[in-house]
């Protein structure tokens, strides 16, 4: 007869305690099924940008895996941003799962509740894969993704911060070193600029509406650093904001390129790929046409550094995406499986090692042996980690964003032109307060 | 039997037509259902969104005639009217002559005349989006090839759309390149159904060139120029998609026209309500217009 010795005791006990939670566990793993949904269709709709494209490229994978079609589509963002919302107004969306920027569309979809809370699906565990690991996505992102009331109704997707871009060949030839503050910034593109010969020390958005967040990261090197104080009123016209805008003025009117009052990021990016421009501030995922040698004639050529600080603050302009689930969608299920494998380990890893920007996980980079043999340089990858620890969100979190950019875009637009930075903040605060006051009574 | 017989008589005409009025109404029914559906719901409903405060989104509030009320406040509408109305008479006025010239110009006889034809009117078949992501690419004020076509012979460069005091002049230079032969086409027809009495009667009395123009081809032509001029001012004013393309709307606002305004209340800031009364307003613009070019028509018809 075996003698019942003490150590055997207390391994009995433990063992006996810790099963609840073991059975548990292995019955949690045992009922997750990739293949659960296998036979059924859901359709995703994404917007148009090189992170969409890697998830359509890649979908036959999650195909494979799970049994499960899916349609895929990639419309601009503008266009997608107005079918979202006619189609959950209809009540009858066409897809079961949206691409979202969180910076311009978050408040209105948490709002209307058009999206599932994804809290519910991400602690089932007969829903959810062992291997997801929510934790591994950046505190920042998630609380980012996160509405007022507490629901998640996206799954952060990635992260945008605005860097600085700076031809490193124009800036040794004038000995000018990359700038630390946004002093620094404009001497150093005051002595690259050179017209004469189609050279600017500085490119930047001054297209309407597109323009009014490389203000807001200017505001954010103030000690204002935000449009809205604690009682969400606007201060648009402020000491602080004016001191910004005569920042993006000097910059935009001076050292810019001519018709530069016209510009968004894709003329920005072309004359800065054509070396027509030695700084550029704007997003982090702009790597992958920069280095592109049949594209860009900067390529091998192009730094990367954090923004400059400012005289109160070094921040850098955040934004972000996330994918939700159609509240009214039927296949939850499958589409809770699909934002899983979209953003897994490997295609996070992909957005990063591809330039597509910066990834809502923090795994991909830890990720040295990715991050060493990837075709871009080093302080690209130093450049979006450094970036991620000072970022601010870029825009005001209110319903009518796009009009708040449109009215303060028209203001700096004017700026570009010549006229009074003061007296332009005021005009457009004027007229936004009105908008933004209705909003925030009406909700 | 005469008592007898006559309401008879007359009582069967009276049924018949009765029956075949009913018969009738089915003929119509389809046409009246497509107009119903297509026409006269989407009017009733804009009339009803544009009393009421609505966000996409959100819920709807009765207001009344608030909305029209803060269009006579408005200065951003106010200045769209008035870019809108600058720009169609740029773009009414630049086409319509090229087209006319154009157009006598092609109907003289020459050699390979049917392929200049042709390659005159290829523009009008390209896609309007198309057309216009060409075209930016072409006014970028450093990179564009017009700067440098410009620059290569000596003129300086411009700023096209890039500058609020250029761009609805640089957006009508598309609109010129691109509907130009659809006046010339129009025209072309006129002047191929022109009977040649007239001139050979003008001829003889020792009329000029121009004053076979200026008296017989001009007068001749004016219905067909008439009806080229209200397909252009009606295109003009409802232009959308290459401005909003290549500028939308910017820089700042100076080529934001009705359009543009409506487009971005309605789907940029979710305003549906404001944007329904904008709508009202430019429609009845739009028949105003139309009334007036039609009654000069008329007058035209009856003065001759």
């Amino acid at each position: 007869m075996t003698e019942i010795s003490r150590r055997l005791l207390l391994a009995s006990s433990t063992a006996v305690l810790a099963a609840p939670a073991l059975v548990e566990q292995a019955n949690a793993q045992s009922t997750f099924d990739w293949r659960r949904f296998r036979g059924e269709r859901i359709e995703v709709s994404l917007t148009s940008n090189p992170r969409s494209q890697i998830l359509i490229q890649n979908q036959r994978e999650f195909q494979e895996l799970t049994g499960i079609t899916v349609g895929s589509e990639a419309i601009p963002e503008q266009q997608s941003r107005q079918r979202f919302a006619i189609e959950f107004t209809s009540g009858r969306p066409s897809f079961d799962i949206i691409g979202v920027s969180l910076h311009v569309s978050k408040l209105q979809i948490g709002r209307a509740k058009w999206c599932a809370d994804l809290r519910p699906m991400i602690a089932d565990a007969s829903l959810t894969a062992p291997d997801f690991d929510f934790p591994d996505f950046g505190r920042g992102i998630v609380d980012y993704a996160t509405q007022a009331d507490g629901r998640m109704d996206t799954l952060p997707e990635f992260s945008d911060y605005f860097i600085l871009y700076y031809n490193k060949e124009l800036l040794a030839a004038k000995n000018v070193a990359v700038p630390k503050t946004f002093d620094e910034m404009i001497e150093g593109a005051r002595r690259l600029n050179d017209p004469q010969r189609q050279i600017y020390g500085h490119v930047g958005r001054g297209l309407r509406n597109a323009n009014v967040v490389l203000w807001t990261q200017f505001l954010l090197g103030t000690p204002q650093k935000d449009t809205l104080n604690a009682q969400r009123q606007l201060i648009t016209d402020t000491p602080d904001a004016v001191a910004a805008g005569r920042i993006y003025q000097t910059l935009m009117r001076d050292l810019s390129p001519p018709g530069v009052v016209g510009f968004n990021w894709n003329e920005c990016q072309t004359t800065f790929m054509q070396g027509r421009a030695a700084m550029w501030i704007d997003g982090v995922g702009f790597a992958a046409p920069l280095e592109d040698p049949t594209r860009s004639r900067v390529a091998g050529k192009v730094g990367y550094a954090v923004v400059p600080a400012g005289p109160g603050g070094h921040h850098a302009c955040m934004f972000g995406t996330g994918l939700g689930i159609a509240e009214a969608s039927r296949k939850k299920g499958p589409a809770w499986l699909y934002l899983q494998w979209a953003m897994n380990k490997t295609n996070q890893l992909r957005f990063l090692t591809s330039g597509a920007g910066a990834p809502a996980r923090t795994s991909p980079f830890r990720n040295e042996e990715a991050i060493s043999s990837s075709r871009f340089a080093r302080d690209y990858f130093t450049t979006l980690v450094d970036s991620a620890a000072i970022s601010r969100p870029g825009l005001p979190e209110i319903l009518p964003v796009t009009e708040f950019r449109d009215t303060i875009g028209t203001a700096l637009t004017n700026t570009i032109g010549g006229a009074d930075v003061a007296t332009e903040l005021k005009r457009a605060t004027d007229a936004f307060r009105p908008v933004l006051e209705a909003s925030e009574r009406a909700s | 039997m005469s008592v007898t017989t006559a309401p008879v008589a007359a009582a069967v005409p009276g049924t018949r037509r009765r029956n075949y009025a009913r018969r009738y109404w089915w003929f119509i029914a389809p046409c009246g259902v497509v107009v119903l559906a297509t026409i006269l719901f989407p009017w009733s409903f804009t009339l009803y969104m544009s009393v009421h405060e609505w966000k996409l989104g959100g819920g709807r509030t009765f207001v009344g005639l608030a909305n029209y009320e803060r269009l006579f406040t408005d200065e951003r509408f106010q200045l769209s009217i008035l870019r809108t109305l600058y720009y169609t008479a740029l773009a009414v006025v630049f086409p319509m002559v090229l087209g006319i010239l154009a157009a006598l110009a092609f109907n003289q006889k020459f050699p390979l005349r049917g392929l200049a034809r042709t390659i005159f009117i290829l523009p009008m078949m390209a896609t309007p989006v198309a057309v216009a992501l060409v075209w930016t690419m072409m006014f970028h004020p450093q990179l564009g090839v017009l700067n440098w076509l410009l620059t290569s012979v000596g003129l300086p460069p411009s700023l096209w759309v890039y500058d609020a005091s250029t761009v609805i002049p640089t957006l009508v230079l598309v609109e010129v390149w691109h509907w130009t032969p659809l006046v010339m086409l129009i025209i072309l027809g006129g002047l191929a159904s022109l009977p040649q009495d007239p001139y050979e009667a003008a001829k003889i009395d020792g009329a000029t060139p121009w004053q076979a123009f200026r008296h017989i081809t001009l007068p001749l032509l004016t219905p067909f120029i008439i009806v080229a001029l209200i397909i252009r001012t009606i295109d003009s004013l409802k232009a959308f998609d290459t401005i909003y393309v290549i500028t939308q709307g910017g820089p700042g606002t100076s080529s934001e026209t009705i359009n543009i305004f409506l487009y971005l209340n309605a789907f940029a800031y979710y305003n549906m309500g404001y944007a329904s009364a904008v709508v009202v307003v430019f429609f009845l613009i739009i028949v105003a217009l139309a009334m007036l070019l039609l009654w000069a028509r008329q007058r035209f018809k009856d003065a001759i």
